[in-house]
């Protein structure tokens, strides 16, 4: 199941109330009919529960094309009218399909892109092991670029509000996202997550995935740059371990350099492994714990950023 | 496990172009450089369809090789493993072939 629990709590991002128009908000599919917004307004408090997932819509629910979200099983529907195994036999004919079983991810994807660019809002994938200093990156970055960068977070985790608070203390408008079982966030979450987080022209959404080198590095999620963190506690072999995360980076943050003293990390093995597999990656070396380094990440967001549309 | 999703995307692309069809088998293809595991997908399979118009489908998977042509020397080769290197030594390859993850046919019975 994905909750979307809005960890913002004053409800100070959304102006969420009454004539709010949602036409421009990059609805997930079979997302709409019939479907009440002023019911659960962003900043409705933490554990809310939201009651639909992405692209679960309410009345006039038409099970045959709903794109289902990952961890939405078979349990809870109602399959009794189905013919149950029906087993191969000879006068069986087959149908040519011919189709990519990500087209559905990809073309939410593409509409979250469409949506972004219309708003004029830079959206950024942040990928990384669990524990590489993803969420202790952003509550710095949130820190130091106030009153210099409209930032706010999409937080994704499998359990737990506990980095949307940490964001939120921090002073970046955040929405928390919890996939339950999914081991990544998909497009259609995260169209979800940006109309809760209604973010405003000019500014920066950092999408926090599921910490995990594999498996988001499959899923696009309509952002515009990727970032991957390599922390130097996990060891040199990363990229050469998971290639698929880093071959498609823009720019690598090699995190916790302050640890190097400590710690057998080869930053010459390391990094020519990463040119071996994505070379044309940018490679920074930060510490957010100390701040080292971190004005050059402050730099690449910044000259990214688009201008205000007002 | 992205592969109990992307098997979940397999049953919602089948049933959503052929809503209320019985199927009797499906045929994946899942190329080497796509990312995905085809024996996890196979695993995945049975829990998945169950209950669904798949359930007890016949599962087919091919998985073609995948196909580099290098942007330093030219040369066309095929990549030995994740990591795209060239036989000259280069890692700036651009990838022909073996990304699709896709269904080419089902059976409706």
């Amino acid at each position: 199941m994905v909750r979307l629990i809005p960890a913002d709590h004053d409800g100070a991002a959304h102006g969420h109330g009454t004539g709010h128009d949602h036409d421009d908000h990059p609805h997930a599919p079979g997302h709409g009919a019939g479907h009440d917004h002023d019911d659960h307004p962003p900043g409705h408090g933490a554990g809310h529960d939201h009651p639909h997932a992405p692209g679960h819509g309410a009345a006039g629910h038409d099970h045959d094309d709903h794109p289902h979200a990952p961890g939405h099983g078979a349990a809870g529907h109602d399959h009794d009218d189905h013919p149950h195994a029906p087993g191969q036999r000879a006068g069986d004919r087959t149908v040519i399909l011919q189709q990519k079983v990500l087209a559905k991810n990809d073309e939410l994807a593409q509409r979250n892109r469409e949506w972004l660019a219309k708003r004029g809002v830079l959206a950024v994938n942040l990928m990384s092991s669990p524990g590489a200093g993803k969420t202790t990156l952003l509550e710095r970055t949130a820190r130091e670029l106030a009153g210099k960068l409209s930032l706010s977070v999409i937080e994704g985790d499998q359990e737990t509000a506990l980095d949307g608070h940490r964001i939120r203390a921090a002073g970046a408008a955040v929405v928390q996202i919890n996939t339950g079982v999914g081991c990544h966030l998909d497009a259609a979450m995260v169209a979800e997550g940006l109309r809760a987080l209604d973010p405003p022209g000019g500014s920066v959404v950092v999408i926090e995935n599921v910490g995990n080198l594999v498996c988001p590095a499959l899923f696009d999620l309509g952002e515009q740059a990727r970032v991957v963190i390599a922390s130097v506690t996990e060891g040199a072999d990363k990229p050469a371990k998971y290639p698929n995360m880093f071959r498609q980076a823009d720019l690598v943050l090699v995190n916790k350099i302050d640890l190097l003293p400590y710690v057998e990390f080869d930053v010459r093995s390391h990094e020519a492994d990463l040119r071996g597999i994505s070379p044309g990656a940018l490679v920074v070396q930060v510490s957010a714990t100390t701040g080292q380094g971190t004005q050059a990440w402050y730099d690449w967001l910044r000259r990214r950023a688009p201008a205000p549309l007002d | 496990m992205h592969e109990l999703a992307i098997t979940e995307g397999v049953v919602e692309a089948v049933t959503g172009r052929l809503p209320g069809a019985r199927i009797s088998c499906v045929r994946l293809e899942i190329g080497a450089l796509s990312g995905v595991v085809a024996d996890s997908v196979r695993f995945c399979f049975d829990l998945v369809t169950e209950g669904t118009s798949l359930q007890g489908a016949r599962l087919e998977i091919t998985e073609p090789a995948g196909r580099c042509k290098c942007r330093t020397c030219g040369v066309e080769f095929e990549p030995d493993g994740p990591i795209l290197l060239c036989p000259c030594g280069s890692a700036d390859v651009a990838v022909l072939s073996g990304q699709d993850l896709k269904i080419t046919s089902v059976m409706v019975a």
